[in-house]
Order: C-alpha cells, then sequence, then structure tokens
C-alpha cells in the first residue's frame, strides 16, 4: 500500500513527529512519500527513517521541495 | 549483563518547572528526540506537576491550609504561566494563538504526540507528597511513581536534561 504525507507547512518537531507517527503505521512492504521542504528535514527525515530499519528507495526534487520514497 | 550495541539511544527529562515556555522547551526536545528513534523519559517533579494534573484548573486540594492554597495558586494545565511577560495569564494563550498561526506546534498537540510516540512518563514520589498529589489526580498516561533509585536506572547511559 502506498501513503502520501506533506509536511512542508509543518516545522520543527512536528515535521518529524508526523513522519514518524506514519512511518508507525506501516506494514512490512508499504511505501511513504513525503513531500519535505529543503534543509534539515530532508537530511534528517531519511537518516532516522533508515536508522529504524526503513528502506529509502528514491529523494525526488520537485522544484524547492523533495519527495521521499520510504519502503518498510 | 552484555549490554546490546542495537539499544536505542535514550534521552531523559527531568520536568521540573511549571513555566508554559519550559514545558514547551522540553515537550519539543522530547517528541522531537522520539520521533528520531530515541527512547525518551519524562521524570515530572515539583511545579512540572502542574503539567500533567487531570484537573487543567485551579482547586482547593489538600489536607492542610498551607498545601491547599499552595495547590490552588499552582493550578493545572490551564494556569501554567510564562516565565517572563506573563501578564496574569494573558501571554501563554496569546502565545499559543501565533504559534497556531505560524503552523508550529502547540503545548497541547506536543503533549498529544508524546503520548503518541509512546514517551514513558514518570513521576515524582516526594513532590507529589508534599503537594498532596496523588496518582489518580494525573493523566492517566503516567505509567508510574518513582523515587530517585527508579530515575537513576532510566538516566543510567542516557542523555539528562533538567528543565
Amino acid at each position: 500500500m502506498k501513503y502520501e504525507l506533506d509536511v512542508t507547512a509543518e516545522s520543527c518537531p512536528m515535521t518529524y513527529i508526523k513522519t514518524r507517527l506514519q512511518l508507525d503505521k506501516l506494514k512490512s512492504g508499504d511505501i511513504l512519500e513525503v513531500l519535505v521542504n529543503p534543509g534539515e528535514p530532508l537530511k534528517s527525515i531519511p537518516d532516522s527513517a533508515q536508522e529504524a530499519g526503513y528502506k529509502i528507495l528514491e529523494i525526488i526534487p520537485k522544484g524547492e521541495k523533495h519527495l521521499i520514497i520510504i519502503q518498510k | 549483563m552484555e549490554k546490546s550495541t542495537k539499544k536505542k539511544d535514550k534521552l531523559c527529562i527531568i520536568c521540573f518547572s511549571g513555566d508554559f515556555d519550559k514545558a514547551l522547551a522540553a515537550f519539543t526536545i522530547a517528541t522531537g528526540a522520539a520521533a528520531s528513534n530515541k527512547e525518551v523519559v519524562l521524570f515530572f517533579t515539583f511545579w512540572g506537576l502542574n503539567i500533567i494534573r487531570k484537573n487543567p484548573n485551579r482547586s482547593f486540594k489538600g489536607t492542610d491550609l498551607p498545601t491547599r492554597v499552595f495547590n490552588f495558586l499552582m493550578g493545572g494545565f490551564n494556569c501554567l504561566p510564562l516565565s517572563r511577560f506573563n501578564f496574569c495569564g494573558a501571554s501563554p494563550k496569546l502565545m499559543t494563538g501565533i504559534m497556531r498561526k505560524k503552523h508550529i506546534a502547540t503545548l497541547t498537540e506536543l503533549i498529544e504526540s508524546a503520548k503518541l510516540l509512546k514517551i514513558k512518563f514518570i513521576a515524582c514520589e516526594m513532590a507529589m507528597n508534599v503537594l498532596d498529589i496523588k496518582k489518580e489526580d494525573l493523566i492517566d498516561e503516567v505509567e508510574a511513581i518513582v523515587g530517585i533509585p527508579t530515575f537513576l536506572e532510566h538516566a543510567k547511559d542516557s542523555i539528562t536534561l533538567f528543565i
């Protein structure tokens, strides 16, 4: 199953909280596409997802923003 | 016992202050850390207990007059003062309004997030005795009333902050 999340209107720490809570809902094989702003979220979201055992499939630039594709 | 290398990093925060802005700082760090794979424990003591009282307003609770006056003066969540420029309680409401407008998480949202992120809430037995606060006076997420040895056990191998 594929889920989408846009955290570009959020700021720290809600950016990370919303991503984490959505990641926690994924079942094995599920995909989450998170749209983030450049800067810290773009670095920290993939880092902490990988640390928690998720796979980063791709990071796609969308103008100034980026779409991070994460799989459980 | 051998330590597992895969053990999560841990953060303990001693929530001593009942100031609105300091509670905001504690919960911002706590939820940010929990969302970044850290195990987080919040230890509430003295004025910090006001953040997690079930009754958010003022009440004359206690067995003797000084305690009743203390509890009335402190109140619960709705009475947390800003550490500077409190203006009789107007400022926390004003600040919450500004934060909402700027899409910044409010203290209420951060506390709700902390519960969802399974942050551990524990409370100080001694401070609760002093202030005549019982476990049932605190929100249900408080999982234990503990003394210093238990807190130290949590704080072992952990980053510990005092706020």
